[in-house]
């Protein structure tokens, strides 16, 4: 079976630029570049968001596109469904604008907007190969990659590290 | 080499695209290498909403309308995007008024016995500038008036009790007013620098508009500072007249040591240009046929306009000089030199030589340049060219086969003799019944850099060729002219295909009443960037001569591939002087919807000028004509 794809975060690479914040927005505009996006009504907003955690780690959050997503369960009007491709996404058409998913999302990643009086989250850009925030991170702290190839890397690095304590 | 069409992205010079490819074999990155490196660019410094005035910061303002709204300090958005544009015009300002403050020096040594290699080459511009700042000349001596014009240009810097004189003297009295009754007429050049710099501060001005008013006193403290560079420098290397050259980098010789002045103040090229012929016998001793001087950005529109000393190319391109592998030195003084050419030249065995205190590059080659010495330092820096001939030498080179020929020098002065000669007793009279009449239906300046966020060029390009069709008269400075030069719109061969039906009939006439037997170029070279000066002069005589003030005028002028902050501080007092102004590039002010409106709409009831910015040439062109239609309305023509 074809395994579909996360944003996964590099903390340590994440220097709190929030170049992912902006072409987010601009990514979920009409037209598509900052100087129009700044112009447009409703507001493109931003679906991630860079979290500072005190003293120096800078931590890009978005949905995480849950298996299990709370979020679909708690949704009373059938909105929030996942697609084919594993994307968790919400019908704005049928969001009655409850504010449920927000309450049961563990992220916060769920936003309000109050020009259309919808919620709004990351829909990992279904027109796009690549989502915007992953291809605009300058540091690549922000990859696109499945579960397999993430996972494969964290256990040679932390293969690499127990080899050198090991020589130490 | 062949022309490589897929380098039409990044430049419209076939010559430039040839040498893109050859950085591409070679392996050496180049500008448009490290722009790709650098995207995406960070979205809060592209609209202005990034600070870092003090050391709580750096602060950011989110453009999406959600928290934060404002600095940790307040700052709104507003307040941020206006300190920002104060400061790029304070900067611009203080880079054109430094370049003219070297020439006031010089001056200054010249009468004092200090700097012999200098003289008066055009004591006719010494007295004419002396009388226009109200000093004596009546059975002077001209190394006398020479140290009061020089004395009254120093002067100029300091907050003092009367006017800056080459702000107040150079524009029509209705500005004088206008801009007094906005509180925008500077008390000294460095005097608004600094006070920018102060009211930028932590905790100091915080209201947009009065910021704003402060950044359009800079700017015309700007205007103070081109116009006493492009005078000195008339005086001390002679006004130019109409001169026939060459652009492009065709114009290298493989057998010659070539050696390219880049960078800004006459001061140094001049130098290098006069020295050069001397020292031929010492290139033939190192195997080359002599020494072959080209020019590189604005100093080479000063060698250009002076001594038809052939222009090599501008701005963005620079580096792609060097890929040639025949450039054996570039002798730099200051402003526009990219850090880059020194990767590039050592890559290609050649030169940089930095000559200003206030302009090293870590890994040239330094050659403090002295008035005192000036000749004796030129001529270090042309052996230290030859020099690397002699390595070259026998190496093949990769010039590539294009150029364009160029007639340029067109200063105030010489085209009022140009039309003078239609009009002996009226020489305005000519050029002001066509506009009347229709044949020209207003006036475009072109001015400013190569910005590598545009194919080279192209703004240039589309927006000349549409406003010439429209009968247009264009003319141009800096890189701008550098752009239209490269693509032959300065050869008077192409006025034929270039230009509407009434203009043609009127730059012909006037060529062939001077004896050219043909018309003048389709775009007139007014010179460097501080020549912008001699642009400003032509509107105010011809305001003058109508009885209206400028902003009255069909005239527009456009930076559409703007790069520096002196192209921002040009703009400024284009604005201030009553034209709607053009930028072909994103100005990082759209965080602030408020300033955004003043500069593109509310300044007009200040002013009578406002900023077009339209990143489209097409449509930016349409603007400019309606804005010169708009203000033929006004005139009733």
């Amino acid at each position: 079976m074809h395994e579909p794809k996360e944003i996964f975060v590099n903390t340590s690479r994440c220097t709190a630029c929030k170049t992912c914040e902006i072409s987010c927005a601009v990514a979920h505009s009409r037209s598509g570049n900052l100087y129009g996006a700044l112009q447009e009504k409703p507001t493109p907003k931003p679906r991630l968001y860079v979290e500072w955690v005190s003293p120096d780690v800078n931590v890009p959050i978005l949905c995480r596109h849950c298996e299990d997503a709370p979020c679909v369960h708690a949704c009373i009007s059938g909105a929030i469904s996942r697609n084919k491709e594993s994307v968790v996404t919400t019908d704005s058409d049928k969001c009655i604008g409850c504010w449920t998913c927000v309450m049961v999302c563990p992220y916060g990643v769920i936003g309000r907007h109050l020009e259309t009086h919808k919620s709004y989250r990351c829909d990992r850009c279904p027109d796009r190969e690549t989502p915007a925030c992953v291809s605009s991170c300058p540091t690549k702290a922000l990859v696109y990659r499945t579960v397999k190839s993430f996972s494969k890397d964290v256990r040679k690095e932390a293969a690499s590290k127990m080899i050198a304590g090991e020589g130490e | 080499m062949s022309t490589d069409k897929s380098f039409e992205s990044k430049s419209l010079d076939p010559a430039v695209q040839q040498m893109i490819a050859k950085a591409k074999e070679k392996g050496i990155a180049t500008v448009w290498d490290r722009y790709e490196a650098m995207n995406p660019q960070c979205g809060y410094g592209d609209t202005g909403l990034c600070c870092r005035n003090c050391l709580q910061g750096p602060c950011r303002i989110n453009p999406f309308g959600d928290e934060p709204k404002t600095g940790i300090c307040g700052s709104t958005a507003d307040v941020m995007v206006a300190r920002w544009l104060d400061r790029a015009i304070a900067a611009g300002t203080a880079a054109h008024s430094g370049h003219a403050k070297h020439l006031a020096h010089t001056m200054m040594k010249m009468t004092k016995g200090q700097a012999p290699d200098y003289t008066i080459k055009d004591p006719v511009k010494l007295k004419s500038v002396a009388v226009r700042l109200g000093l004596p000349v009546e059975g002077r001596d001209n190394m006398e008036i020479a140290r009061d014009v020089a004395s009254a240009a120093l002067a100029d810097f300091a907050e003092k009790e009367t006017p800056v004189l080459w702000a107040a003297t150079v524009v029509t009295e209705g500005r004088v007013k206008a801009l007094s009754a906005i509180g925008a007429v500077p008390k000294g050049i460095d005097h608004e620098v600094s006070e920018i710099m102060h009211r930028t501060l932590y905790g100091v001005d915080a209201d947009a508009v009065n910021l704003l008013i402060a950044g359009i006193r800079c700017g015309v403290a700007d205007l103070a500072g081109c116009y006493m560079g492009t005078d000195l420098a008339d005086i001390l290397f002679g006004t130019p007249t109409p001169v026939v050259s060459k652009a492009n980098m065709g114009t290298l010789k493989a057998d010659m040591v070539n050696i390219a002045a880049h960078g800004h103040n006459p001061v140094l090229s001049e130098m290098i240009v006069t020295v050069a012929e001397s020292m031929k016998q010492e290139a033939v001793a190192a195997g080359a046929k002599g020494v072959n001087v080209v020019g590189i950005c604005c100093t080479g529109n000063e060698l250009l306009e002076r001594h038809a000393i052939p222009s090599c190319t501008h701005s963005v391109s620079q580096e792609m000089a060097l890929l040639t592998g025949a450039l054996d030195a570039i002798v730099v003084d200051y402003q526009c030199i990219m850090p880059s050419l020194v990767t590039v030249a050592e890559c290609m065995g050649s030169k940089i030589i930095t000559t200003m205190d206030i302009c090293k590059i870590t890994g040239a080659e330094h050659i403090e340049f002295t008035e005192e010495a000036a000749a004796e330092k030129a001529k270090e820096a042309v052996r230290a060219a030859i020099a690397v001939f002699k390595k070259r030498k026998g190496q093949p080179v990769d010039i590539p086969d294009v150029e364009s020929a160029v007639v340029a020098g067109f200063s105030t002065e010489s085209i009022v003799a140009a039309l003078a000669k239609v009009d002996a007793k009226d020489p305005l009279k000519p050029l002001v019944d066509n506009i009347k009449n229709g044949n020209i239906r207003g006036v475009c300046l072109f001015a400013g850099c190569n910005n590598v966020k545009v194919p080279q060029d192209r703004n240039f390009k589309i927006m000349a060729e549409k406003l010439l069709k429209e009968n247009v008269l264009v003319v141009a400075t800096g890189c701008g002219a550098g752009a239209l030069m490269r693509h032959g719109f300065m050869d008077p061969a192409n006025v034929g295909s270039l230009c509407g039906d009434g203009l043609k009939a009127v730059l012909t006439a006037i060529g062939e009443a001077n004896g050219l037997g043909g018309p003048l170029p389709p775009v007139l070279h007014l010179g460097s960037c501080v020549d912008n000066s001699r642009a400003v002069a032509i509107v105010v005589a011809l305001a003058n001569y109508l009885g209206v003030d400028t902003d009255k005028l069909p005239v527009v002028a456009s930076a559409p591939e703007a790069v520096s902050e002196k192209a921002v501080s040009i703009g400024v007092y284009a604005v201030a002087a009553g034209l709607p102004t053009h930028v072909g590039v994103m100005l990082p002010v759209l965080g602030s919807p408020a300033v955004t409106g003043i500069l593109t709409d509310k300044v007009k009831g200040l002013t009578g000028g406002y900023f077009i910015v339209d990143l489209d040439p097409s449509s930016a062109a349409d603007k400019l004509l309606a804005a010169i239609d708009e203000r033929r309305k006004g005139l009733g023509l």
